[in-house]
């Protein structure tokens, strides 16, 4: 039998077919994300409502000490935009389709073949982030042309800004597909997905003072990435003075690197763990 | 030869329900199988198994020399599977899948001639959200084989498929088997089994009730011919010849017999005496595939019935 020989040679373990693989999933997934608009558009239409609605309704400044320069609303909400956008994109509309796609028996197809399950986190990781990219474009591009919001100019705080970016996608992407796990049924998805990721948006300081918040509830969101992320886009685009008031001292961004990839590790290996390539028939 | 498929004893329970109790399949390489029975029976609780989809409660398999309950990369490679059902990918076009597919793999066939094989060379860009039912089984049959694989399985491969589809689907799936693939294929199509299948397997209730060719399985080689033909024309309410066992129905006579040769040669004998050479739709029949199944499972029903 000539067939066995070309399997026998074959490495599934290597590094350059993993890389290979991975490129694969990617571009089917944005070639699937791309042609499915209502994915598009909700994915999109929510950052730049919320953009558009805390800009409009909280127009005003935040007082600092004297002689520092004041902070716009819009300013200082553009960071928690960013970060929630982030979160949005990366974990919860990629925790519902992947819920969808182990429901509807797409992943027992994939599970199949000699695909390894490594090479579809990634390509999950790389459709969110081009996702997530283009959605911190355009809130940007809409508080930098709309509602003046400064762009930072010292290296360090780009720096930060991709940083976190990185850390923050790929840590809610596998964070989503451990996620999955607690989705019983394709219908129930949102109504698993959406209240956590609402409850932390609020006590993370998404759309609140970070400092109005109860001391009770900070505790719990300290817990989480989000109030990490948040922070670390802070940093980014806000001057230190407004550490003092919300984070009661510096911004404290070693501490959002550190507590962010230890998520991502926890993720990874929940991700691993939790995964399952098919849902909703009995086995 | 090799064997492509070894199952002993494979028992399969849902808590207190026995899906499978205990069934033992051999498969030689370049076999094709194929498994009938009810629906609910085990078929696809069986192969499944066999795929590696599905733990078994106990008993022993091997596949392609690999114990399917814990597959690897490696023996994916090797095996191509058809599911029953599977989601489906509604935002890409049949060309875009299969290509996909095929990168997964390390000695794929070529996607094109693939979509071309299984007969959508002209819905190869459109996207699958569009496509019909039938279009969507044959896509379903390109991802499984677009691997070249060794061995496929084929979980009910042309349900859903027009007469021209199912045709279609055989051609690729005996195209297959020529080249010493080995194929273990569900169906409920009597016809399909005969087609395609060396042999075959009926299971009932959970267990292999028979297994063999198709053309002596359920003892259909020794089983009774049927001769009937029509009473009319000069025939018509003539006596028949002395000593058949004929049952009448209007003008149609039928007689069951071991010995249909000898009961023509009469019939002719007789027919021509009366002045009538030729006995209108005379026609000799042995109770089809079908006709056997159905008796198994009537019989093993009414054995389930009183236990």
């Amino acid at each position: 039998m000539t067939a066995a020989a070309p399997g026998m040679e074959f490495r599934p373990n290597t590094p350059g077919r993993f890389a290979r693989m991975a490129v694969q999933r990617t571009r089917i997934e944005l070639l699937t994300f791309f042609r499915t608009p209502e994915l598009v558009f909700f994915t999109f239409l929510l950052p730049v409502l919320f953009v558009i609605i805390f800009s409009t309704i909280f127009s005003g400044e935040l007082e600092g000490p004297p002689g520092a320069e004041k902070v716009e609303f819009a300013q200082y909400f553009i960071p928690g935009m960013i970060a929630t956008g982030i979160v949005s994109a990366a974990f919860a509309s990629l925790a519902m389709t992947v819920a969808v796609e182990q429901h509807q028996g797409l992943l027992r197809r994939l599970s199949g073949t000699p695909l390894p399950r490594s090479a579809y986190f990634a390509g999950k990781i790389g459709l969110a982030l081009a996702t997530s990219a283009m959605e911190v474009v355009i809130i940007l591009a809409l508080g930098v042309v709309v509602f003046g919001v400064k762009l930072p100019s010292e290296p360090m705080r780009w720096f930060a800004f991709v940083g976190v970016f990185f850390l923050g996608v790929a840590t809610c992407c596998l964070l989503a597909i451990a996620y999955t796990r607690l989705i019983r049924t394709s219908q129930s998805a949102p109504a698993i997905v959406q209240p956590p990721y609402l409850v932390l948006q609020f006590i993370s300081g998404v759309f609140l003072q970070y400092s109005d918040i109860p001391s009770g509830l900070k505790v719990v969101a300290s817990i989480f990435p989000l109030k990490w992320m948040v922070q670390g886009y802070r940093y980014v685009f806000l001057p230190d003075w407004v550490a003092q008031d919300d984070y009661g001292g510096g911004w404290q961004i070693e501490r959002v690197y550190l507590v962010l990839a230890i998520w991502f590790v926890v993720s990874f290996f929940g991700a691993r763990y939790f995964f399952r390539w098919n849902r909703g028939q009995a086995d | 030869m090799t064997t492509a498929i070894l199952a002993r004893a494979i028992r399969k329970r849902y808590g207190e329900l026995d899906a499978l109790r205990g069934v033992d399949l051999e498969m030689p390489q370049g076999e094709v199988f194929a498994l009938l029975g009810p629906n609910g029976a085990g078929k696809t609780t069986f192969v499944e198994i066999l795929e590696g989809f599905r733990a078994r409660t106990s008993g022993d398999a091997e596949v392609l020399g690999v114990d399917p309950a814990h597959p690897t990369a490696t023996w994916r490679a090797r095996v191509g599977v058809v599911l029953q059902s599977a989601g489906f990918f509604e935002a890409l076009t049949p060309l875009e899948i299969v290509s996909h597919f095929a990168s997964f793999y390390p000695a794929p066939l070529d996607p094109v001639s693939v979509v071309q094989m299984v007969g959508l060379s002209d819905k190869a860009n459109e996207r699958c959200r569009n496509l019909s039912g039938g279009q969507k089984r044959r896509v379903d049959l390109a991802l499984g084989i677009v691997g070249d694989p060794e061995l496929i399985f084929l979980d009910e491969p042309t349900t859903g498929l027009d007469p021209q589809g199912r045709r279609q689907i055989w051609d690729v799936v005996q195209n297959f088997t020529e080249l010493g693939k080995t194929v273990l294929l569900t169906t409920h199509y009597l016809d399909e089994a005969e087609q395609l299948a060396n042999r075959v397997g009926v299971i009932i209730r959970g267990e292999l009730v028979e297994v063999g060719t198709p053309r002596e399985i359920g003892g259909r080689q020794q089983a009774l011919a049927t001769v009937t033909f029509s009473r009319t024309g000069s025939l018509a309410d003539k006596p028949l010849p002395e000593g058949l066992a004929a049952e009448i129905s209007d003008d149609v006579v039928s007689i069951t017999t071991a010995e249909p040769t000898k009961v023509v040669g009469g019939l002719a004998r007789w027919a021509e005496a009366l002045g009538e050479p030729e006995i209108p739709e005379l026609s000799v029949t042995r109770p089809s595939l079908e006709d056997i199944y159905l008796q198994m499972v009537a019989a093993s029903e009414a054995e389930g019935a009183t236990p």
